[in-house]
C-alpha cells in the first residue's frame, strides 16, 4: 500500500471537511425552500423512529438495571442506598440515555443511510435522479436529518425512561429498595437544566448521524467493497462525533446552569 | 408527495438552432486529461453518434452535457443558455427537458417498472390518472407494456435498457443522452433497442447524442428509417442515409473527426479507416 504525503493527507482531510460542510448547509438550507419531500421524511421517520424502538428500549432498560446494581454496591458502602434513584436518573437522562441512544442509532441507521446511499451511487441511481431533475440533497439527505433529529430526541425520552424503570425494577425486585424512595429521589435530584442537557445532545447526534451516513454514501466509490466501506466509515466516524459532541454539549451546558 | 416547486418553463427551440453546443471544453481528472479543446454543435433534430475506443471520454461528454459534472476550461450551452451562468435550481429545471439513458440504466431498484417510468411526472405532480396513462403509452413505445408491475431485479438487461428509454421519453423530453444503450447486450437485444431509438428519432423528432462502442449499431441508425405503416425498421432505400444523423470520432480525448456519415466511410485518415471497418 502506498502511503499518502503528510501534505495530500492534509489537502484531503481539509476537502473532506469542506464537502461535509457544504452537504449540511445544502441539506439545511432545503428545508426552507420548495420542493419539500414531506412524505419522504414521515417514511425515514418512520424507519429511524418506530425502527429503532426496540434497541432503544432494550438498550436504555437493561442499562438501568446494571447502573442501578453497580451504584447501589457502592452507595451501600458510604450508607447513601437511599440515593440509588438520583444517581440511575441523573446519570440517564444526562448522559447514558443521550449517548447510548445516539451510539445505538448511529449502529443501526448511519450504516444504513451509508450502505443505501453508497449503493444508489455506485449504480448511477444518484446520477440518474440529477439527470431526470431532482436535488439528490433535498430528495435524499434533508428528509433524512429532520426525520433522525426529530425522532432522537422522543426515543432518548423512551431510553431514559425505559432506563429509570430498569432502575427501579432491579432497585426494587433485587436490592430491597423501596420503590417510593427511589422515585422520589430520582424526581427531586433532577432540575430544568437536566433536562435541557439531556434533551440538547440528542438534536446534535441526530443531526450528526444523518449528516455522516448520508456524506460517506454519497462519496461512496469503488462498487460493493466501497459500500462496505462507508457503511464502517459512517458509524465510526459519527460515533466518534457523538462522543465528541457530547462532551462539548456537556461543557456548554455546565456552562450556562453551573452543574 | 413532494411538495411543488414553481413550474418548468419548456424551452422554445426553432429548426436548425443549436441544442448542445461544446466550445473549447477541457476536462482532467486526477489520472490526467480526459478531454482536449472539445468544440461541437448539435441542432435541433439532429442525432449525433459518439464514437471511439474506451475510456476516450464519450460519457464524460453526456455527463457535461446534462451539467452532472462540470468543465475544467471551455463552455458548454444547452437549449442556448451557457450551463455555467445557471443556478443549480436552473440546472434542474433544464434537465427536466432532457432524456438520458445510462450504461448501466440506472433504475431505482427500490422502485417498479410504473414508479421508475413515472419518476419524472410524479415530481412534476401530475394527475395520478395522466401519470398512468403516459407511462402505459411510453412502456407500450418501448414494448414492455405486462412488466409494468414488476421491478428492476425482476428484469433481463435488455428489458432495463427499455425501462431507461421509457423513463427517458416520458416526458417528451427536447434531447436524450443516450450512453452506450446497447452496451452488452446480445445482437438481437440490440437490433430491439437500436429500433427504438431511430423510431424516437423519426417519430419524435428528437434532437439526440448517442454514444456506441459497436460500429454495426452506428452504421444501422445512419442507413434505417422508421416505418410507422409497418411500425418496424427499414432500410432506407437506394444506399440512402439518414440526413439528421451525424458522427463524432473521439480519440486520446481530443475530436478526431466530426462530419456526416458519407464523410466517415470515404475518410482518407488511416487510424479511423482501421476505427471504422
Amino acid at each position: 500500500m502506498r502511503i499518502p504525503s503528510p501534505e495530500a493527507f492534509a489537502k484531503r482531510i481539509v476537502a473532506s471537511v469542506q464537502e461535509y460542510s457544504l452537504l449540511t448547509w445544502h441539506a439545511v438550507a432545503a428545508i426552507f425552500s420548495r420542493p419539500r419531500y414531506t412524505d419522504d421524511t414521515f417514511t425515514q421517520m418512520d424507519s429511524v423512529g418506530f425502527g429503532s424502538l426496540p434497541i432503544v428500549i432494550l438498550t436504555g432498560f437493561f442499562t438501568g438495571c446494571v447502573l442501578t446494581l453497580q451504584s447501589a454496591t457502592s452507595l451501600k458502602q458510604f450508607g447513601a442506598v437511599n440515593m440509588t434513584g438520583r444517581l440511575v436518573a441523573l446519570s440517564m437522562v444526562k448522559e447514558l440515555g443521550p449517548v447510548l441512544t445516539g451510539l445505538m442509532v448511529s449502529g443501526r441507521n448511519a450504516s444504513g443511510m451509508a450502505s443505501e446511499l453508497g449503493s444508489m451511487k455506485v449504480s448511477e441511481q444518484i446520477d440518474a435522479m440529477r439527470a431526470l431533475g431532482t436535488d439528490p440533497v433535498r430528495k435524499l439527505v434533508t428528509p433524512r436529518v429532520v426525520a433522525t433529529v426529530t425522532m432522537m430526541f422522543f426515543l432518548t425520552i423512551v431510553s431514559d425512561a425505559c432506563g429509570i424503570a430498569g432502575g427501579a425494577l432491579v432497585a426494587v425486585g433485587l436490592l430491597g429498595l423501596q420503590g417510593g424512595v427511589f422515585f422520589h429521589t430520582a424526581f427531586r435530584s433532577l432540575v430544568f437544566g437536566d433536562v435541557v442537557e439531556g434533551l440538547a445532545k440528542p438534536l446534535f447526534s441526530g443531526f450528526i448521524i444523518a449528516t455522516i451516513g448520508c456524506f460517506y454514501g454519497l462519496r461512496t466509490t469503488g462498487g460493493t467493497q466501497g459500500v462496505g466501506r462507508s457503511t464502517t466509515q459512517a458509524v465510526v466516524v459519527s460515533s466518534v462525533l457523538i462522543i465528541l459532541f457530547d462532551f462539548l454539549v456537556t461543557k456548554l451546558m455546565i456552562g450556562f446552569f453551573g452543574r | 408527495m413532494a411538495t411543488p416547486a414553481p413550474a418548468l418553463a419548456r424551452p422554445i427551440l426553432e429548426p436548425g438552432m443549436p441544442v448542445v453546443e461544446f466550445s473549447h471544453v477541457n476536462l482532467s481528472f486526477d489520472r490526467g486529461p480526459v478531454l482536449r479543446d472539445i468544440s461541437f454543435t448539435v441542432r435541433h433534430g439532429e442525432m449525433r453518434i459518439i464514437l471511439g475506443p474506451a475510456g476516450v471520454g464519450k460519457s464524460v461528454i453526456m455527463k457535461l452535457a446534462n451539467g452532472l459534472i462540470t468543465p475544467d476550461s471551455g463552455e458548454i450551452r444547452i437549449f442556448g443558455r451557457l450551463l455555467s451562468d445557471m443556478s443549480p435550481r436552473e440546472m434542474y429545471e433544464m434537465r427536466a427537458h432532457i432524456g438520458m439513458v445510462f450504461q448501466e440504466s440506472a433504475l431505482f431498484d427500490s422502485l417498479n417498472v410504473e414508479d421508475n417510468v413515472a419518476y419524472r411526472l410524479e415530481e412534476e405532480h401530475c394527475d395520478p390518472t395522466e401519470i398512468h396513462t403516459r407511462v402505459v403509452e411510453a412502456l407500450r413505445f418501448v414494448e414492455l407494456e405486462q412488466a409494468i408491475n414488476k421491478f428492476p431485479s425482476e428484469l433481463s438487461g435488455g428489458m432495463r435498457r427499455r425501462v431507461s428509454i421509457a423513463r427517458a421519453i416520458i416526458s417528451k423530453p427536447d434531447l436524450i443522452l443516450y450512453d452506450s444503450p446497447t452496451g452488452g447486450l446480445d445482437p438481437i437485444t440490440s437490433t430491439t433497442i437500436i429500433e427504438l431509438i431511430v423510431k424516437q428519432r423519426d417519430v419524435s423528432l428528437t434532437t439526440s447524442l448517442l454514444i456506441t462502442h459497436r460500429i454495426q449499431d452506428a452504421f444501422t441508425l445512419a442507413t434505417h428509417r422508421y416505418n410507422e405503416t409497418t411500425n418496424h425498421m427499414e432500410l432506407i432505400p437506394n444506399g440512402g442515409i439518414a440526413p439528421s444523423t451525424e458522427f463524432l470520432v473521439l480519440n486520446e480525448g481530443r475530436i478526431v473527426f466530426d462530419g456526416t456519415t458519407q464523410e466517415l466511410t470515404n475518410t482518407t485518415d488511416d487510424w479511423l479507416r482501421a476505427f471504422v471497418s
